[in-house]
């Protein structure tokens, strides 16, 4: 069981307030997702969770207990973080060991945990080295078997993948989202990348100012986010935002429309932009067209065919699909 | 680049050059004294003499057989070491407790701490005197010097391992607090060992300090606790100076701290730059 409830959790450092009253049910073997900028307080929010920083006010519940002045290691939780966090001092096998001798746990037990979360992480050639004579791959690998081992109520990722190269990261990523669908264990994971949020998330929690923006499975907010901070977050490249007379048009103070919602199209053949070509990104699969000189968005980011044929300083004619156009007030919020 | 490459030739030899000069103008008092130890008094006090004497042993045979050279090393080690255990012991939770989970007057404590050592001792040598003396009943005795020594060194031991415990990574503690680890084990399993480095070379610099220390030493005791300071100032006072003898017994009292800083020198040199080089 790991069903996590936050009841009117607030934290201040002082007089700064971090997390305003907060709000928020994580059910029993959910994969949640805080995501956010930096300094949005998602690494504060699960530090609270954790217990590795005190809340100001309100209450916090491990199913159905009320855990908020329980220290951490009798949370039953397992937290992995960005740096690593393993002990220099101690072989991988140690490194494993060491909740389980914490808990007093005798060593047979502890030599089966430790092969069976080896085995599983590729790490049975490395048990006998030191964290010192690893790549940073196998590095987080050990600090994931350090959390597994302890078959915690719910794991603690603190940005776990942002310290790793980008191909790394993609591999991790999947072994990770694997590990939760064997273990169905709650997970909660932070990350400031939409796109870690995206792929992994059963729900993903969008953060600002320490305010939950929005929370969803990772299609809804991609189809219906709730006001234009949620919009310009989710999604990769970013949602276009168009101000001005065309979205007074269509009602609204702002327009926003994603780059896949976006055509090149014949000129006078249902287009409403013109403008130049500046950079073009060809990724192979996709290219990325950012267009220069359309009133109220500046450039525009279209996302077109990998083919495409397309030159810096082209003018181009494009059409959006019009039920695909997100509609936001004055103040940002979703007008349906 | 030729121009830069003799430069460096040059500047290279002269810092050399100037650092022998240094080195051996610091030095040479110590040489002095030992030279002037093999001498008898009469012959020590003579410039012509310098370098060419015949060197005798009478004044180590008659420090030892005379003047209980033993009994006042022996005074210096148990004082030391305990002192620097005593130290660490209070050194170490404080330094911890400030590195981890410091308040927001951590900075402000560290200052007042520093701040003590600023007190000129002389100021309150009369009271510490009289209150040991005829208060606590506890002048002269290991106790004294022991607890004297611990308060004189807990600030910039405290420094020095505060110093040493911010370097260990936060997350490491908060990883150990996930894992179910008790505070002192925090301590002895974590900070500890990772910090044992720094934890050396403190309990090192603390030691030689307790062992160098004079002003109190010399003021707190007479007989009973009395260390080599001790006996070099006693050895000064009642018959004018004697250079030969007192040559021997200074000798005596800072060979084992010297060889002691020879062997240690890697670690002293880190604990004298507070970590900076790591």
């Amino acid at each position: 069981m790991g069903r996590i409830v936050l009841e009117n959790v607030t934290k201040k450092f002082g007089d700064l307030e971090v997390i305003p009253p907060l709000n928020l049910t994580i059910e029993d073997g959910e994969f949640v997702v805080f995501v956010g900028p930096s300094g949005c307080g998602k690494s504060t929010l699960l530090r609270l969770i954790a217990g590795l920083e005190e809340v100001t006010s309100g209450r916090i519940l491990i199913d159905g207990e009320d855990v908020t002045n329980i220290p951490p290691s009798k949370r039953g939780l397992a937290m992995v973080f960005q740096t690593y966090a393993l002990y220099p001092h101690m072989s991988v096998r140690k490194n494993i060991a060491f909740p389980l001798r914490m808990a007093g746990m005798n060593e047979a037990e502890q030599n089966t945990r430790i092969e069976a979360a080896a085995t599983a992480l590729n790490l049975t050639d490395y048990l006998d080295r030191k964290p010192g004579q690893l790549s940073g791959g196998q590095r987080q690998r050990v600090a994931i078997g350090r959390a597994i081992v302890r078959d915690p109520t719910a794991f603690l990722f603190d940005e776990p993948l942002s310290n790793l190269d980008a191909a790394l990261r993609v591999g991790m990523r999947l072994e990770i989202s694997e590990m939760h669908k064997k273990l169905k264990t709650t997970m909660i994971y932070v990350t400031h990348d939409q796109v870690e949020a995206m792929t992994m998330a059963d729900k993903i929690v969008v953060l600002q100012s320490g305010r939950v923006e929005q929370v969803g499975s990772p299609l809804d907010l991609y189809r219906e986010p709730r006001n234009a901070f949620v919009a310009g977050f989710i999604g990769s490249p970013k949602m276009n935002f168009i101000d001005g007379e065309k979205a007074g048009t269509l009602g609204a103070h702002t327009i926003g429309v994603r780059p896949e919602h976006v055509q090149i199209c014949p000129k006078g053949e249902g287009d409403v932009w013109q403008g130049k070509v500046g950079v073009a990104e060809h990724l192979g699969s996709d290219t990325f067209i950012h267009v220069h000189g359309i009133d109220g968005c500046d450039p525009m980011t279209v996302r077109a065919g990998g083919e495409v044929k397309i030159n810096h300083g082209d003018t181009v004619y494009l059409s959006a699909q019009m039920d695909q156009i997100h509609k936001f007030d004055s103040e940002g919020h979703r007008v349906s | 680049m030729a121009i830069v490459a003799e430069t460096n030739r040059f500047s290279k030899t002269s810092r050399t050059v100037l650092a022998w000069l240094v080195g051996l103008l610091f030095f040479f008092p110590i040489f002095w004294m030992i030279l002037t130890s093999f001498k008898t008094d009469a012959v020590a006090v003579k410039p012509e003499f310098l370098f060419s004497f015949t060197p005798t042993l009478d004044n180590y045979i008659n420090m030892t057989e005379n003047y209980d050279y033993w009994r006042f090393a022996a005074n210096s080690v148990i004082t030391s070491v305990f002192a620097t255990i005593f130290t660490l012991v209070v050194g170490i939770p404080s330094a911890y407790a400030m590195a981890f989970n410091p308040s927001r007057r951590t900075k402000d404590v560290l200052m007042w701490m520093l701040s003590t050592k600023m007190l000129p001792a002389a100021a309150v040598l009369y009271p510490m005197t009289f209150l040991t003396k005829n208060f606590l009943g506890i002048f002269d005795t290991h106790f004294l010097l022991i607890l004297v020594l611990s308060l004189i060194n807990l600030p910039i031991v405290v420094w020095m391992l505060f110093t040493y415990f911010k370097e260990i990574p936060r997350e490491i503690i908060e990883a150990g607090k996930m894992d179910g680890v008790s505070t002192w084990g925090e301590v002895r399993e974590i900070l500890i060992p990772l910090a044992w480095g720094g934890i050396a070379s403190t309990a090192l610099l603390c030691f030689i300090f307790c062992w160098n220390e004079a002003y109190w030493t010399v003021r707190l005791t007479t007989t009973e606790a009395a260390t080599l300071s001790k006996l070099i100032e006693g050895n000064r006072a009642p018959e004018g100076l004697f250079f030969g003898r007192l040559s021997a017994v200074s000798a005596a009292a800072v060979g084992p701290i010297i060889v002691l800083g020879w062997f240690c020198q890697k670690q002293l040199v880190q604990g004298l730059t507070f970590g900076a080089v790591k």
